[in-house]
C-alpha cells in the first residue's frame, strides 16, 4: 500500500549508488541548459503505458512498428479506464524507480507534476519536428520551457446548436456572445411546443469539469486562475465577470439537474433534444449524429466557437502528450517510437479510426478529413486560441481547491467574491515557488 | 449422566497432584507458544509491520518546494509530530471535522438501520415456510454484489431521471454534493450490508433451543413477550459480534460513497477519503498520518463497544467454560466428600 513509496525512497540510495547514470546524468545535463537534454541512448524492447485502447488502433499501429523494428519491440500497457488511476499507477512505477515502463500516454495537466518530480526525460527540441504542430498544444508538453512531452492528441469544447430550431426562429447564425445565445433561447421557445426547452449546458458538477468550465468562462472574460507570473490571479474584474456567467447560466438558463450532470449526462441531455446550446467536447459530434435511434437530434445540430462576453469566447485544452520516463531504459527506441506515434500519417490514421483530434495543424484543413468530421475547421479555432488548465506541481490540490469553490459559487451557497477571494487565499501557498 | 462421572474421574487426582500440574502447565504453555509462533510471526509481518510502518512514515516529510530550475526538493525530513498537528489547523481542520463527523453520522444511522432491518430478515429466514429458500437467497444477494457495482447500481437510481425520483415523484439531485448525496449513501449502504446481519443472527437463531419456545407457550408467553424475553437475548452475543464488525466496516467506508457521489464531495468525505486524497497527492506522511488518527478512533470505538455491551464472545465463551468446569468440580468435590 503506501508503504511501497517509502522503501522506493530507502532504496534511492542503493539505486543510485548501483545502477547506470539515470538521475545523476539527468539532472546535470536536464537543468543546466534545456537544449542540451541527455543523451537518448539505448536500443530494444520497450513498452508503451497508456490508458484503455478501445477501438484497436492503437495495438494495429504498434504491430505496424513492431514488424518494421523486430529488434525494438514495442509491448502496450493497458491501465484502468480512470485518469486518476492511471496516475496513481505511473506515479507508483515512478517512486519505485521502476523501469517497466518506457513511453508514458500523459493527460496535459499532469505534466508540470511528472516534470517537476523528475520522472520524465527531458527531450531534444532539435530531434522532434514541433513545426507541424498546434502550438497551443505544444505548450502543455513543456514545463519551465523544457520539453519533456510530445503532444499526440488534443481536445477543445465546442457549442453544439440546435441548427434546426435556429433556423425556425429565423436566426441565421450561431450566437457569438453570451447575451446572443439568451436572445436566441427566448426566441426559440417561443416556437410551438419548444416552451420548456432548456437553453445551455456547461459541466458544473464536482468534477475535474467544474475546473473546465471556470477554465473557459474566465478565459472568455479575458482572465486566467492563474496568472503569467504564475500566482492566481481570482482578484481580478474579469475572473469575476467569468464565474458570475457561470452562477447566472446555472441559474436562469441551465437544466434543473445541471450540477448531476457529468459528460456523458450531458450528452444524452443534447441528445435528448432538450437542449438548444451545449459546451461540450468533440467526440459527441460522431454519438450524436448516429442514426440508430439513439440521438433525437441526428442531423439537426452544428458545432461553432464557444461564445463570450463581447466576442467569440475562450475554450480549454484538454488532450493527452507522450513522454519518456525518466528510469526507462532503451531511451532511444521510446523516442523514436514518439516521433512515430505522434507522426502525420499516424494521427491521421488515429483520427479516422478513433476521431480523436490530431495535434498536426495540415490535418484540420485536409478536405477528405473535414469531409468526414465537418467540425475540425471550428475545432482548430478552439484549440489555436484554447486556454490551458492551471500549470501547477501541485495540480490535485489546485484542481480540488478550485471545483470547491467553485461549486459553492455556482450553487449559490457562497457569494461569487467570497468564493473568489477564499480560492485565491487556498491556491496562493499551492503555487508559491 | 455423563456430566457427573466425567468430573468425578477428573476430580479424584486433582487432590494429589498440584505439582505435577504445575511442570504440566509450564511444559503446555511452552508447547502452545511453539504451535502459536507461526501464526504470531504471520501476524506480525501482515498487521504489525504495516502499523509500525505507517505510523514511521506520519512523522516524516517530503517533497516540499520547488528549487531554482522547478524541480521537488527530494528527500525525506523528519518533521515529528507536525503532520498531526496540521491536521487540526486552519482550512484542514475544517475538513477533518466535516470528514469526521461524515463518518459518525455514517456509522449510527446506518448500523442502526441495518440491525433493525437486519434482524427482521433474520426473522424472515427463520420461519418454516413454503419457497423458504428462494427469500433466503434472495435477501442475500445484495450482499453478494461487490460494494463498486451496487454503488455504480445505486448511481443510476439515485439520477435526477432515475428511479428514486421516479417513484418519489420529485425532483431530488440525490447525486449532487448536499445533504440528498448523504440520504443516498444512506439508503445504499443499508440495502447492501442488511443482510450481513441478518446472516449472523439467523446463525444465532438457530442455535435457540426449541423447546425454551415450547416452555414458553405452555407457560402461557406470547409472541412479542416471546421475542423480547427469549429470542433477543438468546441471540444477544450474535447480533453483538454483527453490530461491531459493522461498525468497524463503516467506520473505514470509501469505495460506496467515492462511486456513488464521487470524491472531493463535502457532503460524504469520509476519513479515508480525506487519507485517500492526500496519498494521490503524494504527501504520504499526511496521508499515514489521517490513517493513524482513524486507526485511533476506530479502536477506540471498538474498546468502546466491547466494555459497555459486553459484545467479547471469546472472553464470554471462555468465561462460561470455566465457570462450567469450575462447577464440575464444585460438584464432584462434594460428591467425593
Amino acid at each position: 500500500m503506501r508503504r511501497i513509496p517509502l522503501i522506493g525512497g530507502t532504496v534511492v540510495c542503493a539505486a543510485l549508488a548501483l545502477s547506470l547514470s539515470a538521475c545523476g546524468g539527468d539532472d546535470g545535463g536536464g537543468s543546466a541548459g534545456g537544449a542540451g537534454a541527455a543523451a537518448l541512448d539505448g536500443r530494444g524492447p520497450i513498452t508503451f503505458v497508456t490508458g484503455k485502447d478501445r477501438s484497436g488502433n492503437l495495438q494495429k499501429q504498434v504491430d505496424a512498428w513492431n514488424s518494421e523494428h523486430p529488434k525494438e519491440q514495442v509491448r502496450v500497457i493497458e491501465l484502468p479506464d480512470e485518469p486518476n488511476d492511471q496516475r496513481q499507477q505511473m506515479i507508483q512505477n515512478a517512486t519505485t524507480k521502476s523501469d517497466a515502463y518506457s513511453v508514458l500516454n500523459l493527460d496535459v495537466v499532469w505534466t508540470a507534476e511528472f516534470a517537476a518530480n523528475r520522472w520524465l526525460t527531458e527531450l531534444p527540441k532539435d530531434r522532434i519536428d514541433l513545426s507541424k504542430m498546434l502550438p497551443a498544444t505544444i505548450t502543455t508538453g513543456q514545463y519551465r520551457g523544457r520539453l519533456y512531452a510530445v503532444p499526440s492528441t488534443s481536445d477543445a469544447g465546442m457549442l453544439y446548436y440546435r441548427e434546426d430550431l435556429l433556423k425556425k426562429a429565423g436566426i441565421a447564425e450561431p450566437p457569438k456572445t453570451y447575451d446572443e445565445m439568451w436572445d436566441d433561447c427566448a426566441k426559440v421557445r417561443k416556437l410551438p411546443g419548444a416552451k420548456d426547452i432548456d437553453c445551455f449546458f456547461t459541466e458544473v458538477n464536482k468534477t475535474e469539469s467544474m475546473t473546465i468550465s471556470a477554465v473557459e468562462a474566465i478565459g472568455s472574460a479575458g482572465g486566467s486562475i492563474i496568472g503569467e507570473d504564475g500566482r492566481p490571479a481570482l482578484n481580478t474584474p474579469q475572473a469575476k465577470q467569468g464565474v458570475e456567467f457561470l452562477v447566472k447560466a446555472k441559474k436562469e438558463h441551465m437544466p434543473k439537474e445541471a450540477v448531476t450532470l457529468d459528460t456523458e449526462g450531458g450528452r444524452r441531455y443534447f441528445q435528448s433534444g432538450k437542449l438548444v446550446f451545449q459546451r461540450q467536447w468533440p467526440y459527441q459530434y460522431a454519438l450524436a449524429n448516429s442514426d440508430d435511434g439513439s440521438s433525437k437530434v441526428a442531423g439537426k445540430f452544428a458545432v461553432a466557437p464557444l461564445p463570450g462576453p463581447d466576442g467569440p469566447g475562450v475554450s480549454n485544452l484538454g488532450g493527452h502528450n507522450l513522454a519518456i520516463s525518466a528510469f526507462a531504459e532503451n531511451k532511444a527506441t521510446s523516442l523514436d517510437f514518439i516521433r512515430y506515434l505522434t507522426g502525420e500519417q499516424a494521427q491521421r490514421d488515429n483520427l479516422l479510426a478513433t476521431s480523436q483530434a490530431p495535434t498536426i495543424a495540415a490535418l484540420y484543413d485536409d478536405p477528405e478529413m473535414v469531409k468526414k468530421f465537418p467540425y475540425l475547421p471550428v475545432l482548430k479555432k478552439a484549440i489555436t486560441n484554447a486556454e490551458p488548465r492551471p500549470v501547477a506541481v501541485k495540480y490535485g490540490d489546485v484542481t480540488a481547491a478550485i471545483q470547491g469553490e467553485m461549486y459553492d459559487a455556482v450553487t449559490g451557497k457562497k457569494p461569487v467574491d467570497q468564493a473568489l477571494s477564499d480560492l485565491q487565499a487556498k491556491l496562493r501557498p499551492l503555487t508559491a515557488q | 449422566m455423563t456430566a457427573i462421572e466425567t468430573p468425578s474421574a477428573a476430580g479424584a487426582p486433582a487432590a494429589d497432584a498440584p505439582r505435577r500440574r504445575g511442570r504440566d502447565a509450564q511444559g503446555t504453555r511452552r508447547l502452545a507458544a511453539l504451535l502459536l509462533s507461526p501464526t504470531l510471526l504471520v501476524l506480525a509481518l501482515v498487521i504489525g509491520y504495516p502499523v509500525l510502518a505507517g505510523f514511521r512514515e506520519s512523522l516524516y516529510a517530503r517533497g516540499e518546494g520547488l528549487d531554482a530550475q522547478g524541480f521537488v526538493v527530494e528527500g525525506d525530513r523528519f518533521v515529528g509530530l507536525d503532520n498531526y498537528t496540521a491536521i487540526f489547523r486552519g482550512d484542514r481542520a475544517d475538513a477533518f471535522w466535516n470528514a469526521f463527523s461524515n463518518t459518525t453520522f455514517f456509522t449510527l444511522t446506518t448500523v442502526v438501520l441495518e440491525t433493525l432491518i437486519g434482524v427482521a430478515m433474520a426473522l424472515i429466514m427463520h420461519q418454516a415456510f413454503r419457497g423458504r429458500a428462494i427469500v433466503r437467497a434472495g435477501i442475500l444477494v445484495p450482499w453478494a454484489i461487490p460494494t463498486a457495482i451496487s454503488g455504480l447500481l445505486w448511481r443510476w437510481i439515485f439520477q435526477a431521471d432515475g428511479a428514486a425520483n421516479a417513484v418519489l415523484r420529485q425532483q431530488i439531485l440525490w447525486t449532487a454534493d448536499g445533504f440528498p448525496a448523504k440520504m443516498a449513501v444512506v439508503v445504499a449502504e443499508v440495502w447492501k450490508t442488511s443482510p450481513f446481519i441478518g446472516l449472523l443472527v439467523l446463525a444465532g437463531l438457530q442455535m435457540i433451543p426449541r423447546d425454551v419456545y415450547e416452555a414458553a407457550r405452555v407457560d402461557g408467553a406470547g409472541p412479542v413477550q416471546q421475542f423480547f424475553r427469549i429470542t433477543l437475548p438468546l441471540v444477544k452475543p450474535a447480533l453483538l459480534v454483527a453490530v461491531l464488525f459493522r461498525m468497524l466496516d463503516v467506520l473505514r467506508m470509501f469505495d460506496l460513497p467515492a462511486v456513488l457521489i464521487g470524491v472531493n464531495q463535502k457532503s460524504v468525505e469520509t476519513l479515508t477519503m480525506i487519507a485517500w486524497f492526500e496519498a494521490s497527492n503524494l504527501r504520504y506522511g499526511s496521508a499515514a498520518a489521517y490513517a493513524t488518527v482513524l486507526f485511533l478512533y476506530i479502536a477506540l470505538i471498538a474498546y468502546l463497544f466491547v466494555k459497555l455491551l459486553g459484545a467479547d464472545i471469546i472472553g464470554e465463551a471462555r468465561r462460561r467454560s470455566s465457570r462450567q468446569s469450575s462447577r464440575r468440580s464444585r460438584r464432584a468435590r462434594k460428591k467425593a466428600a
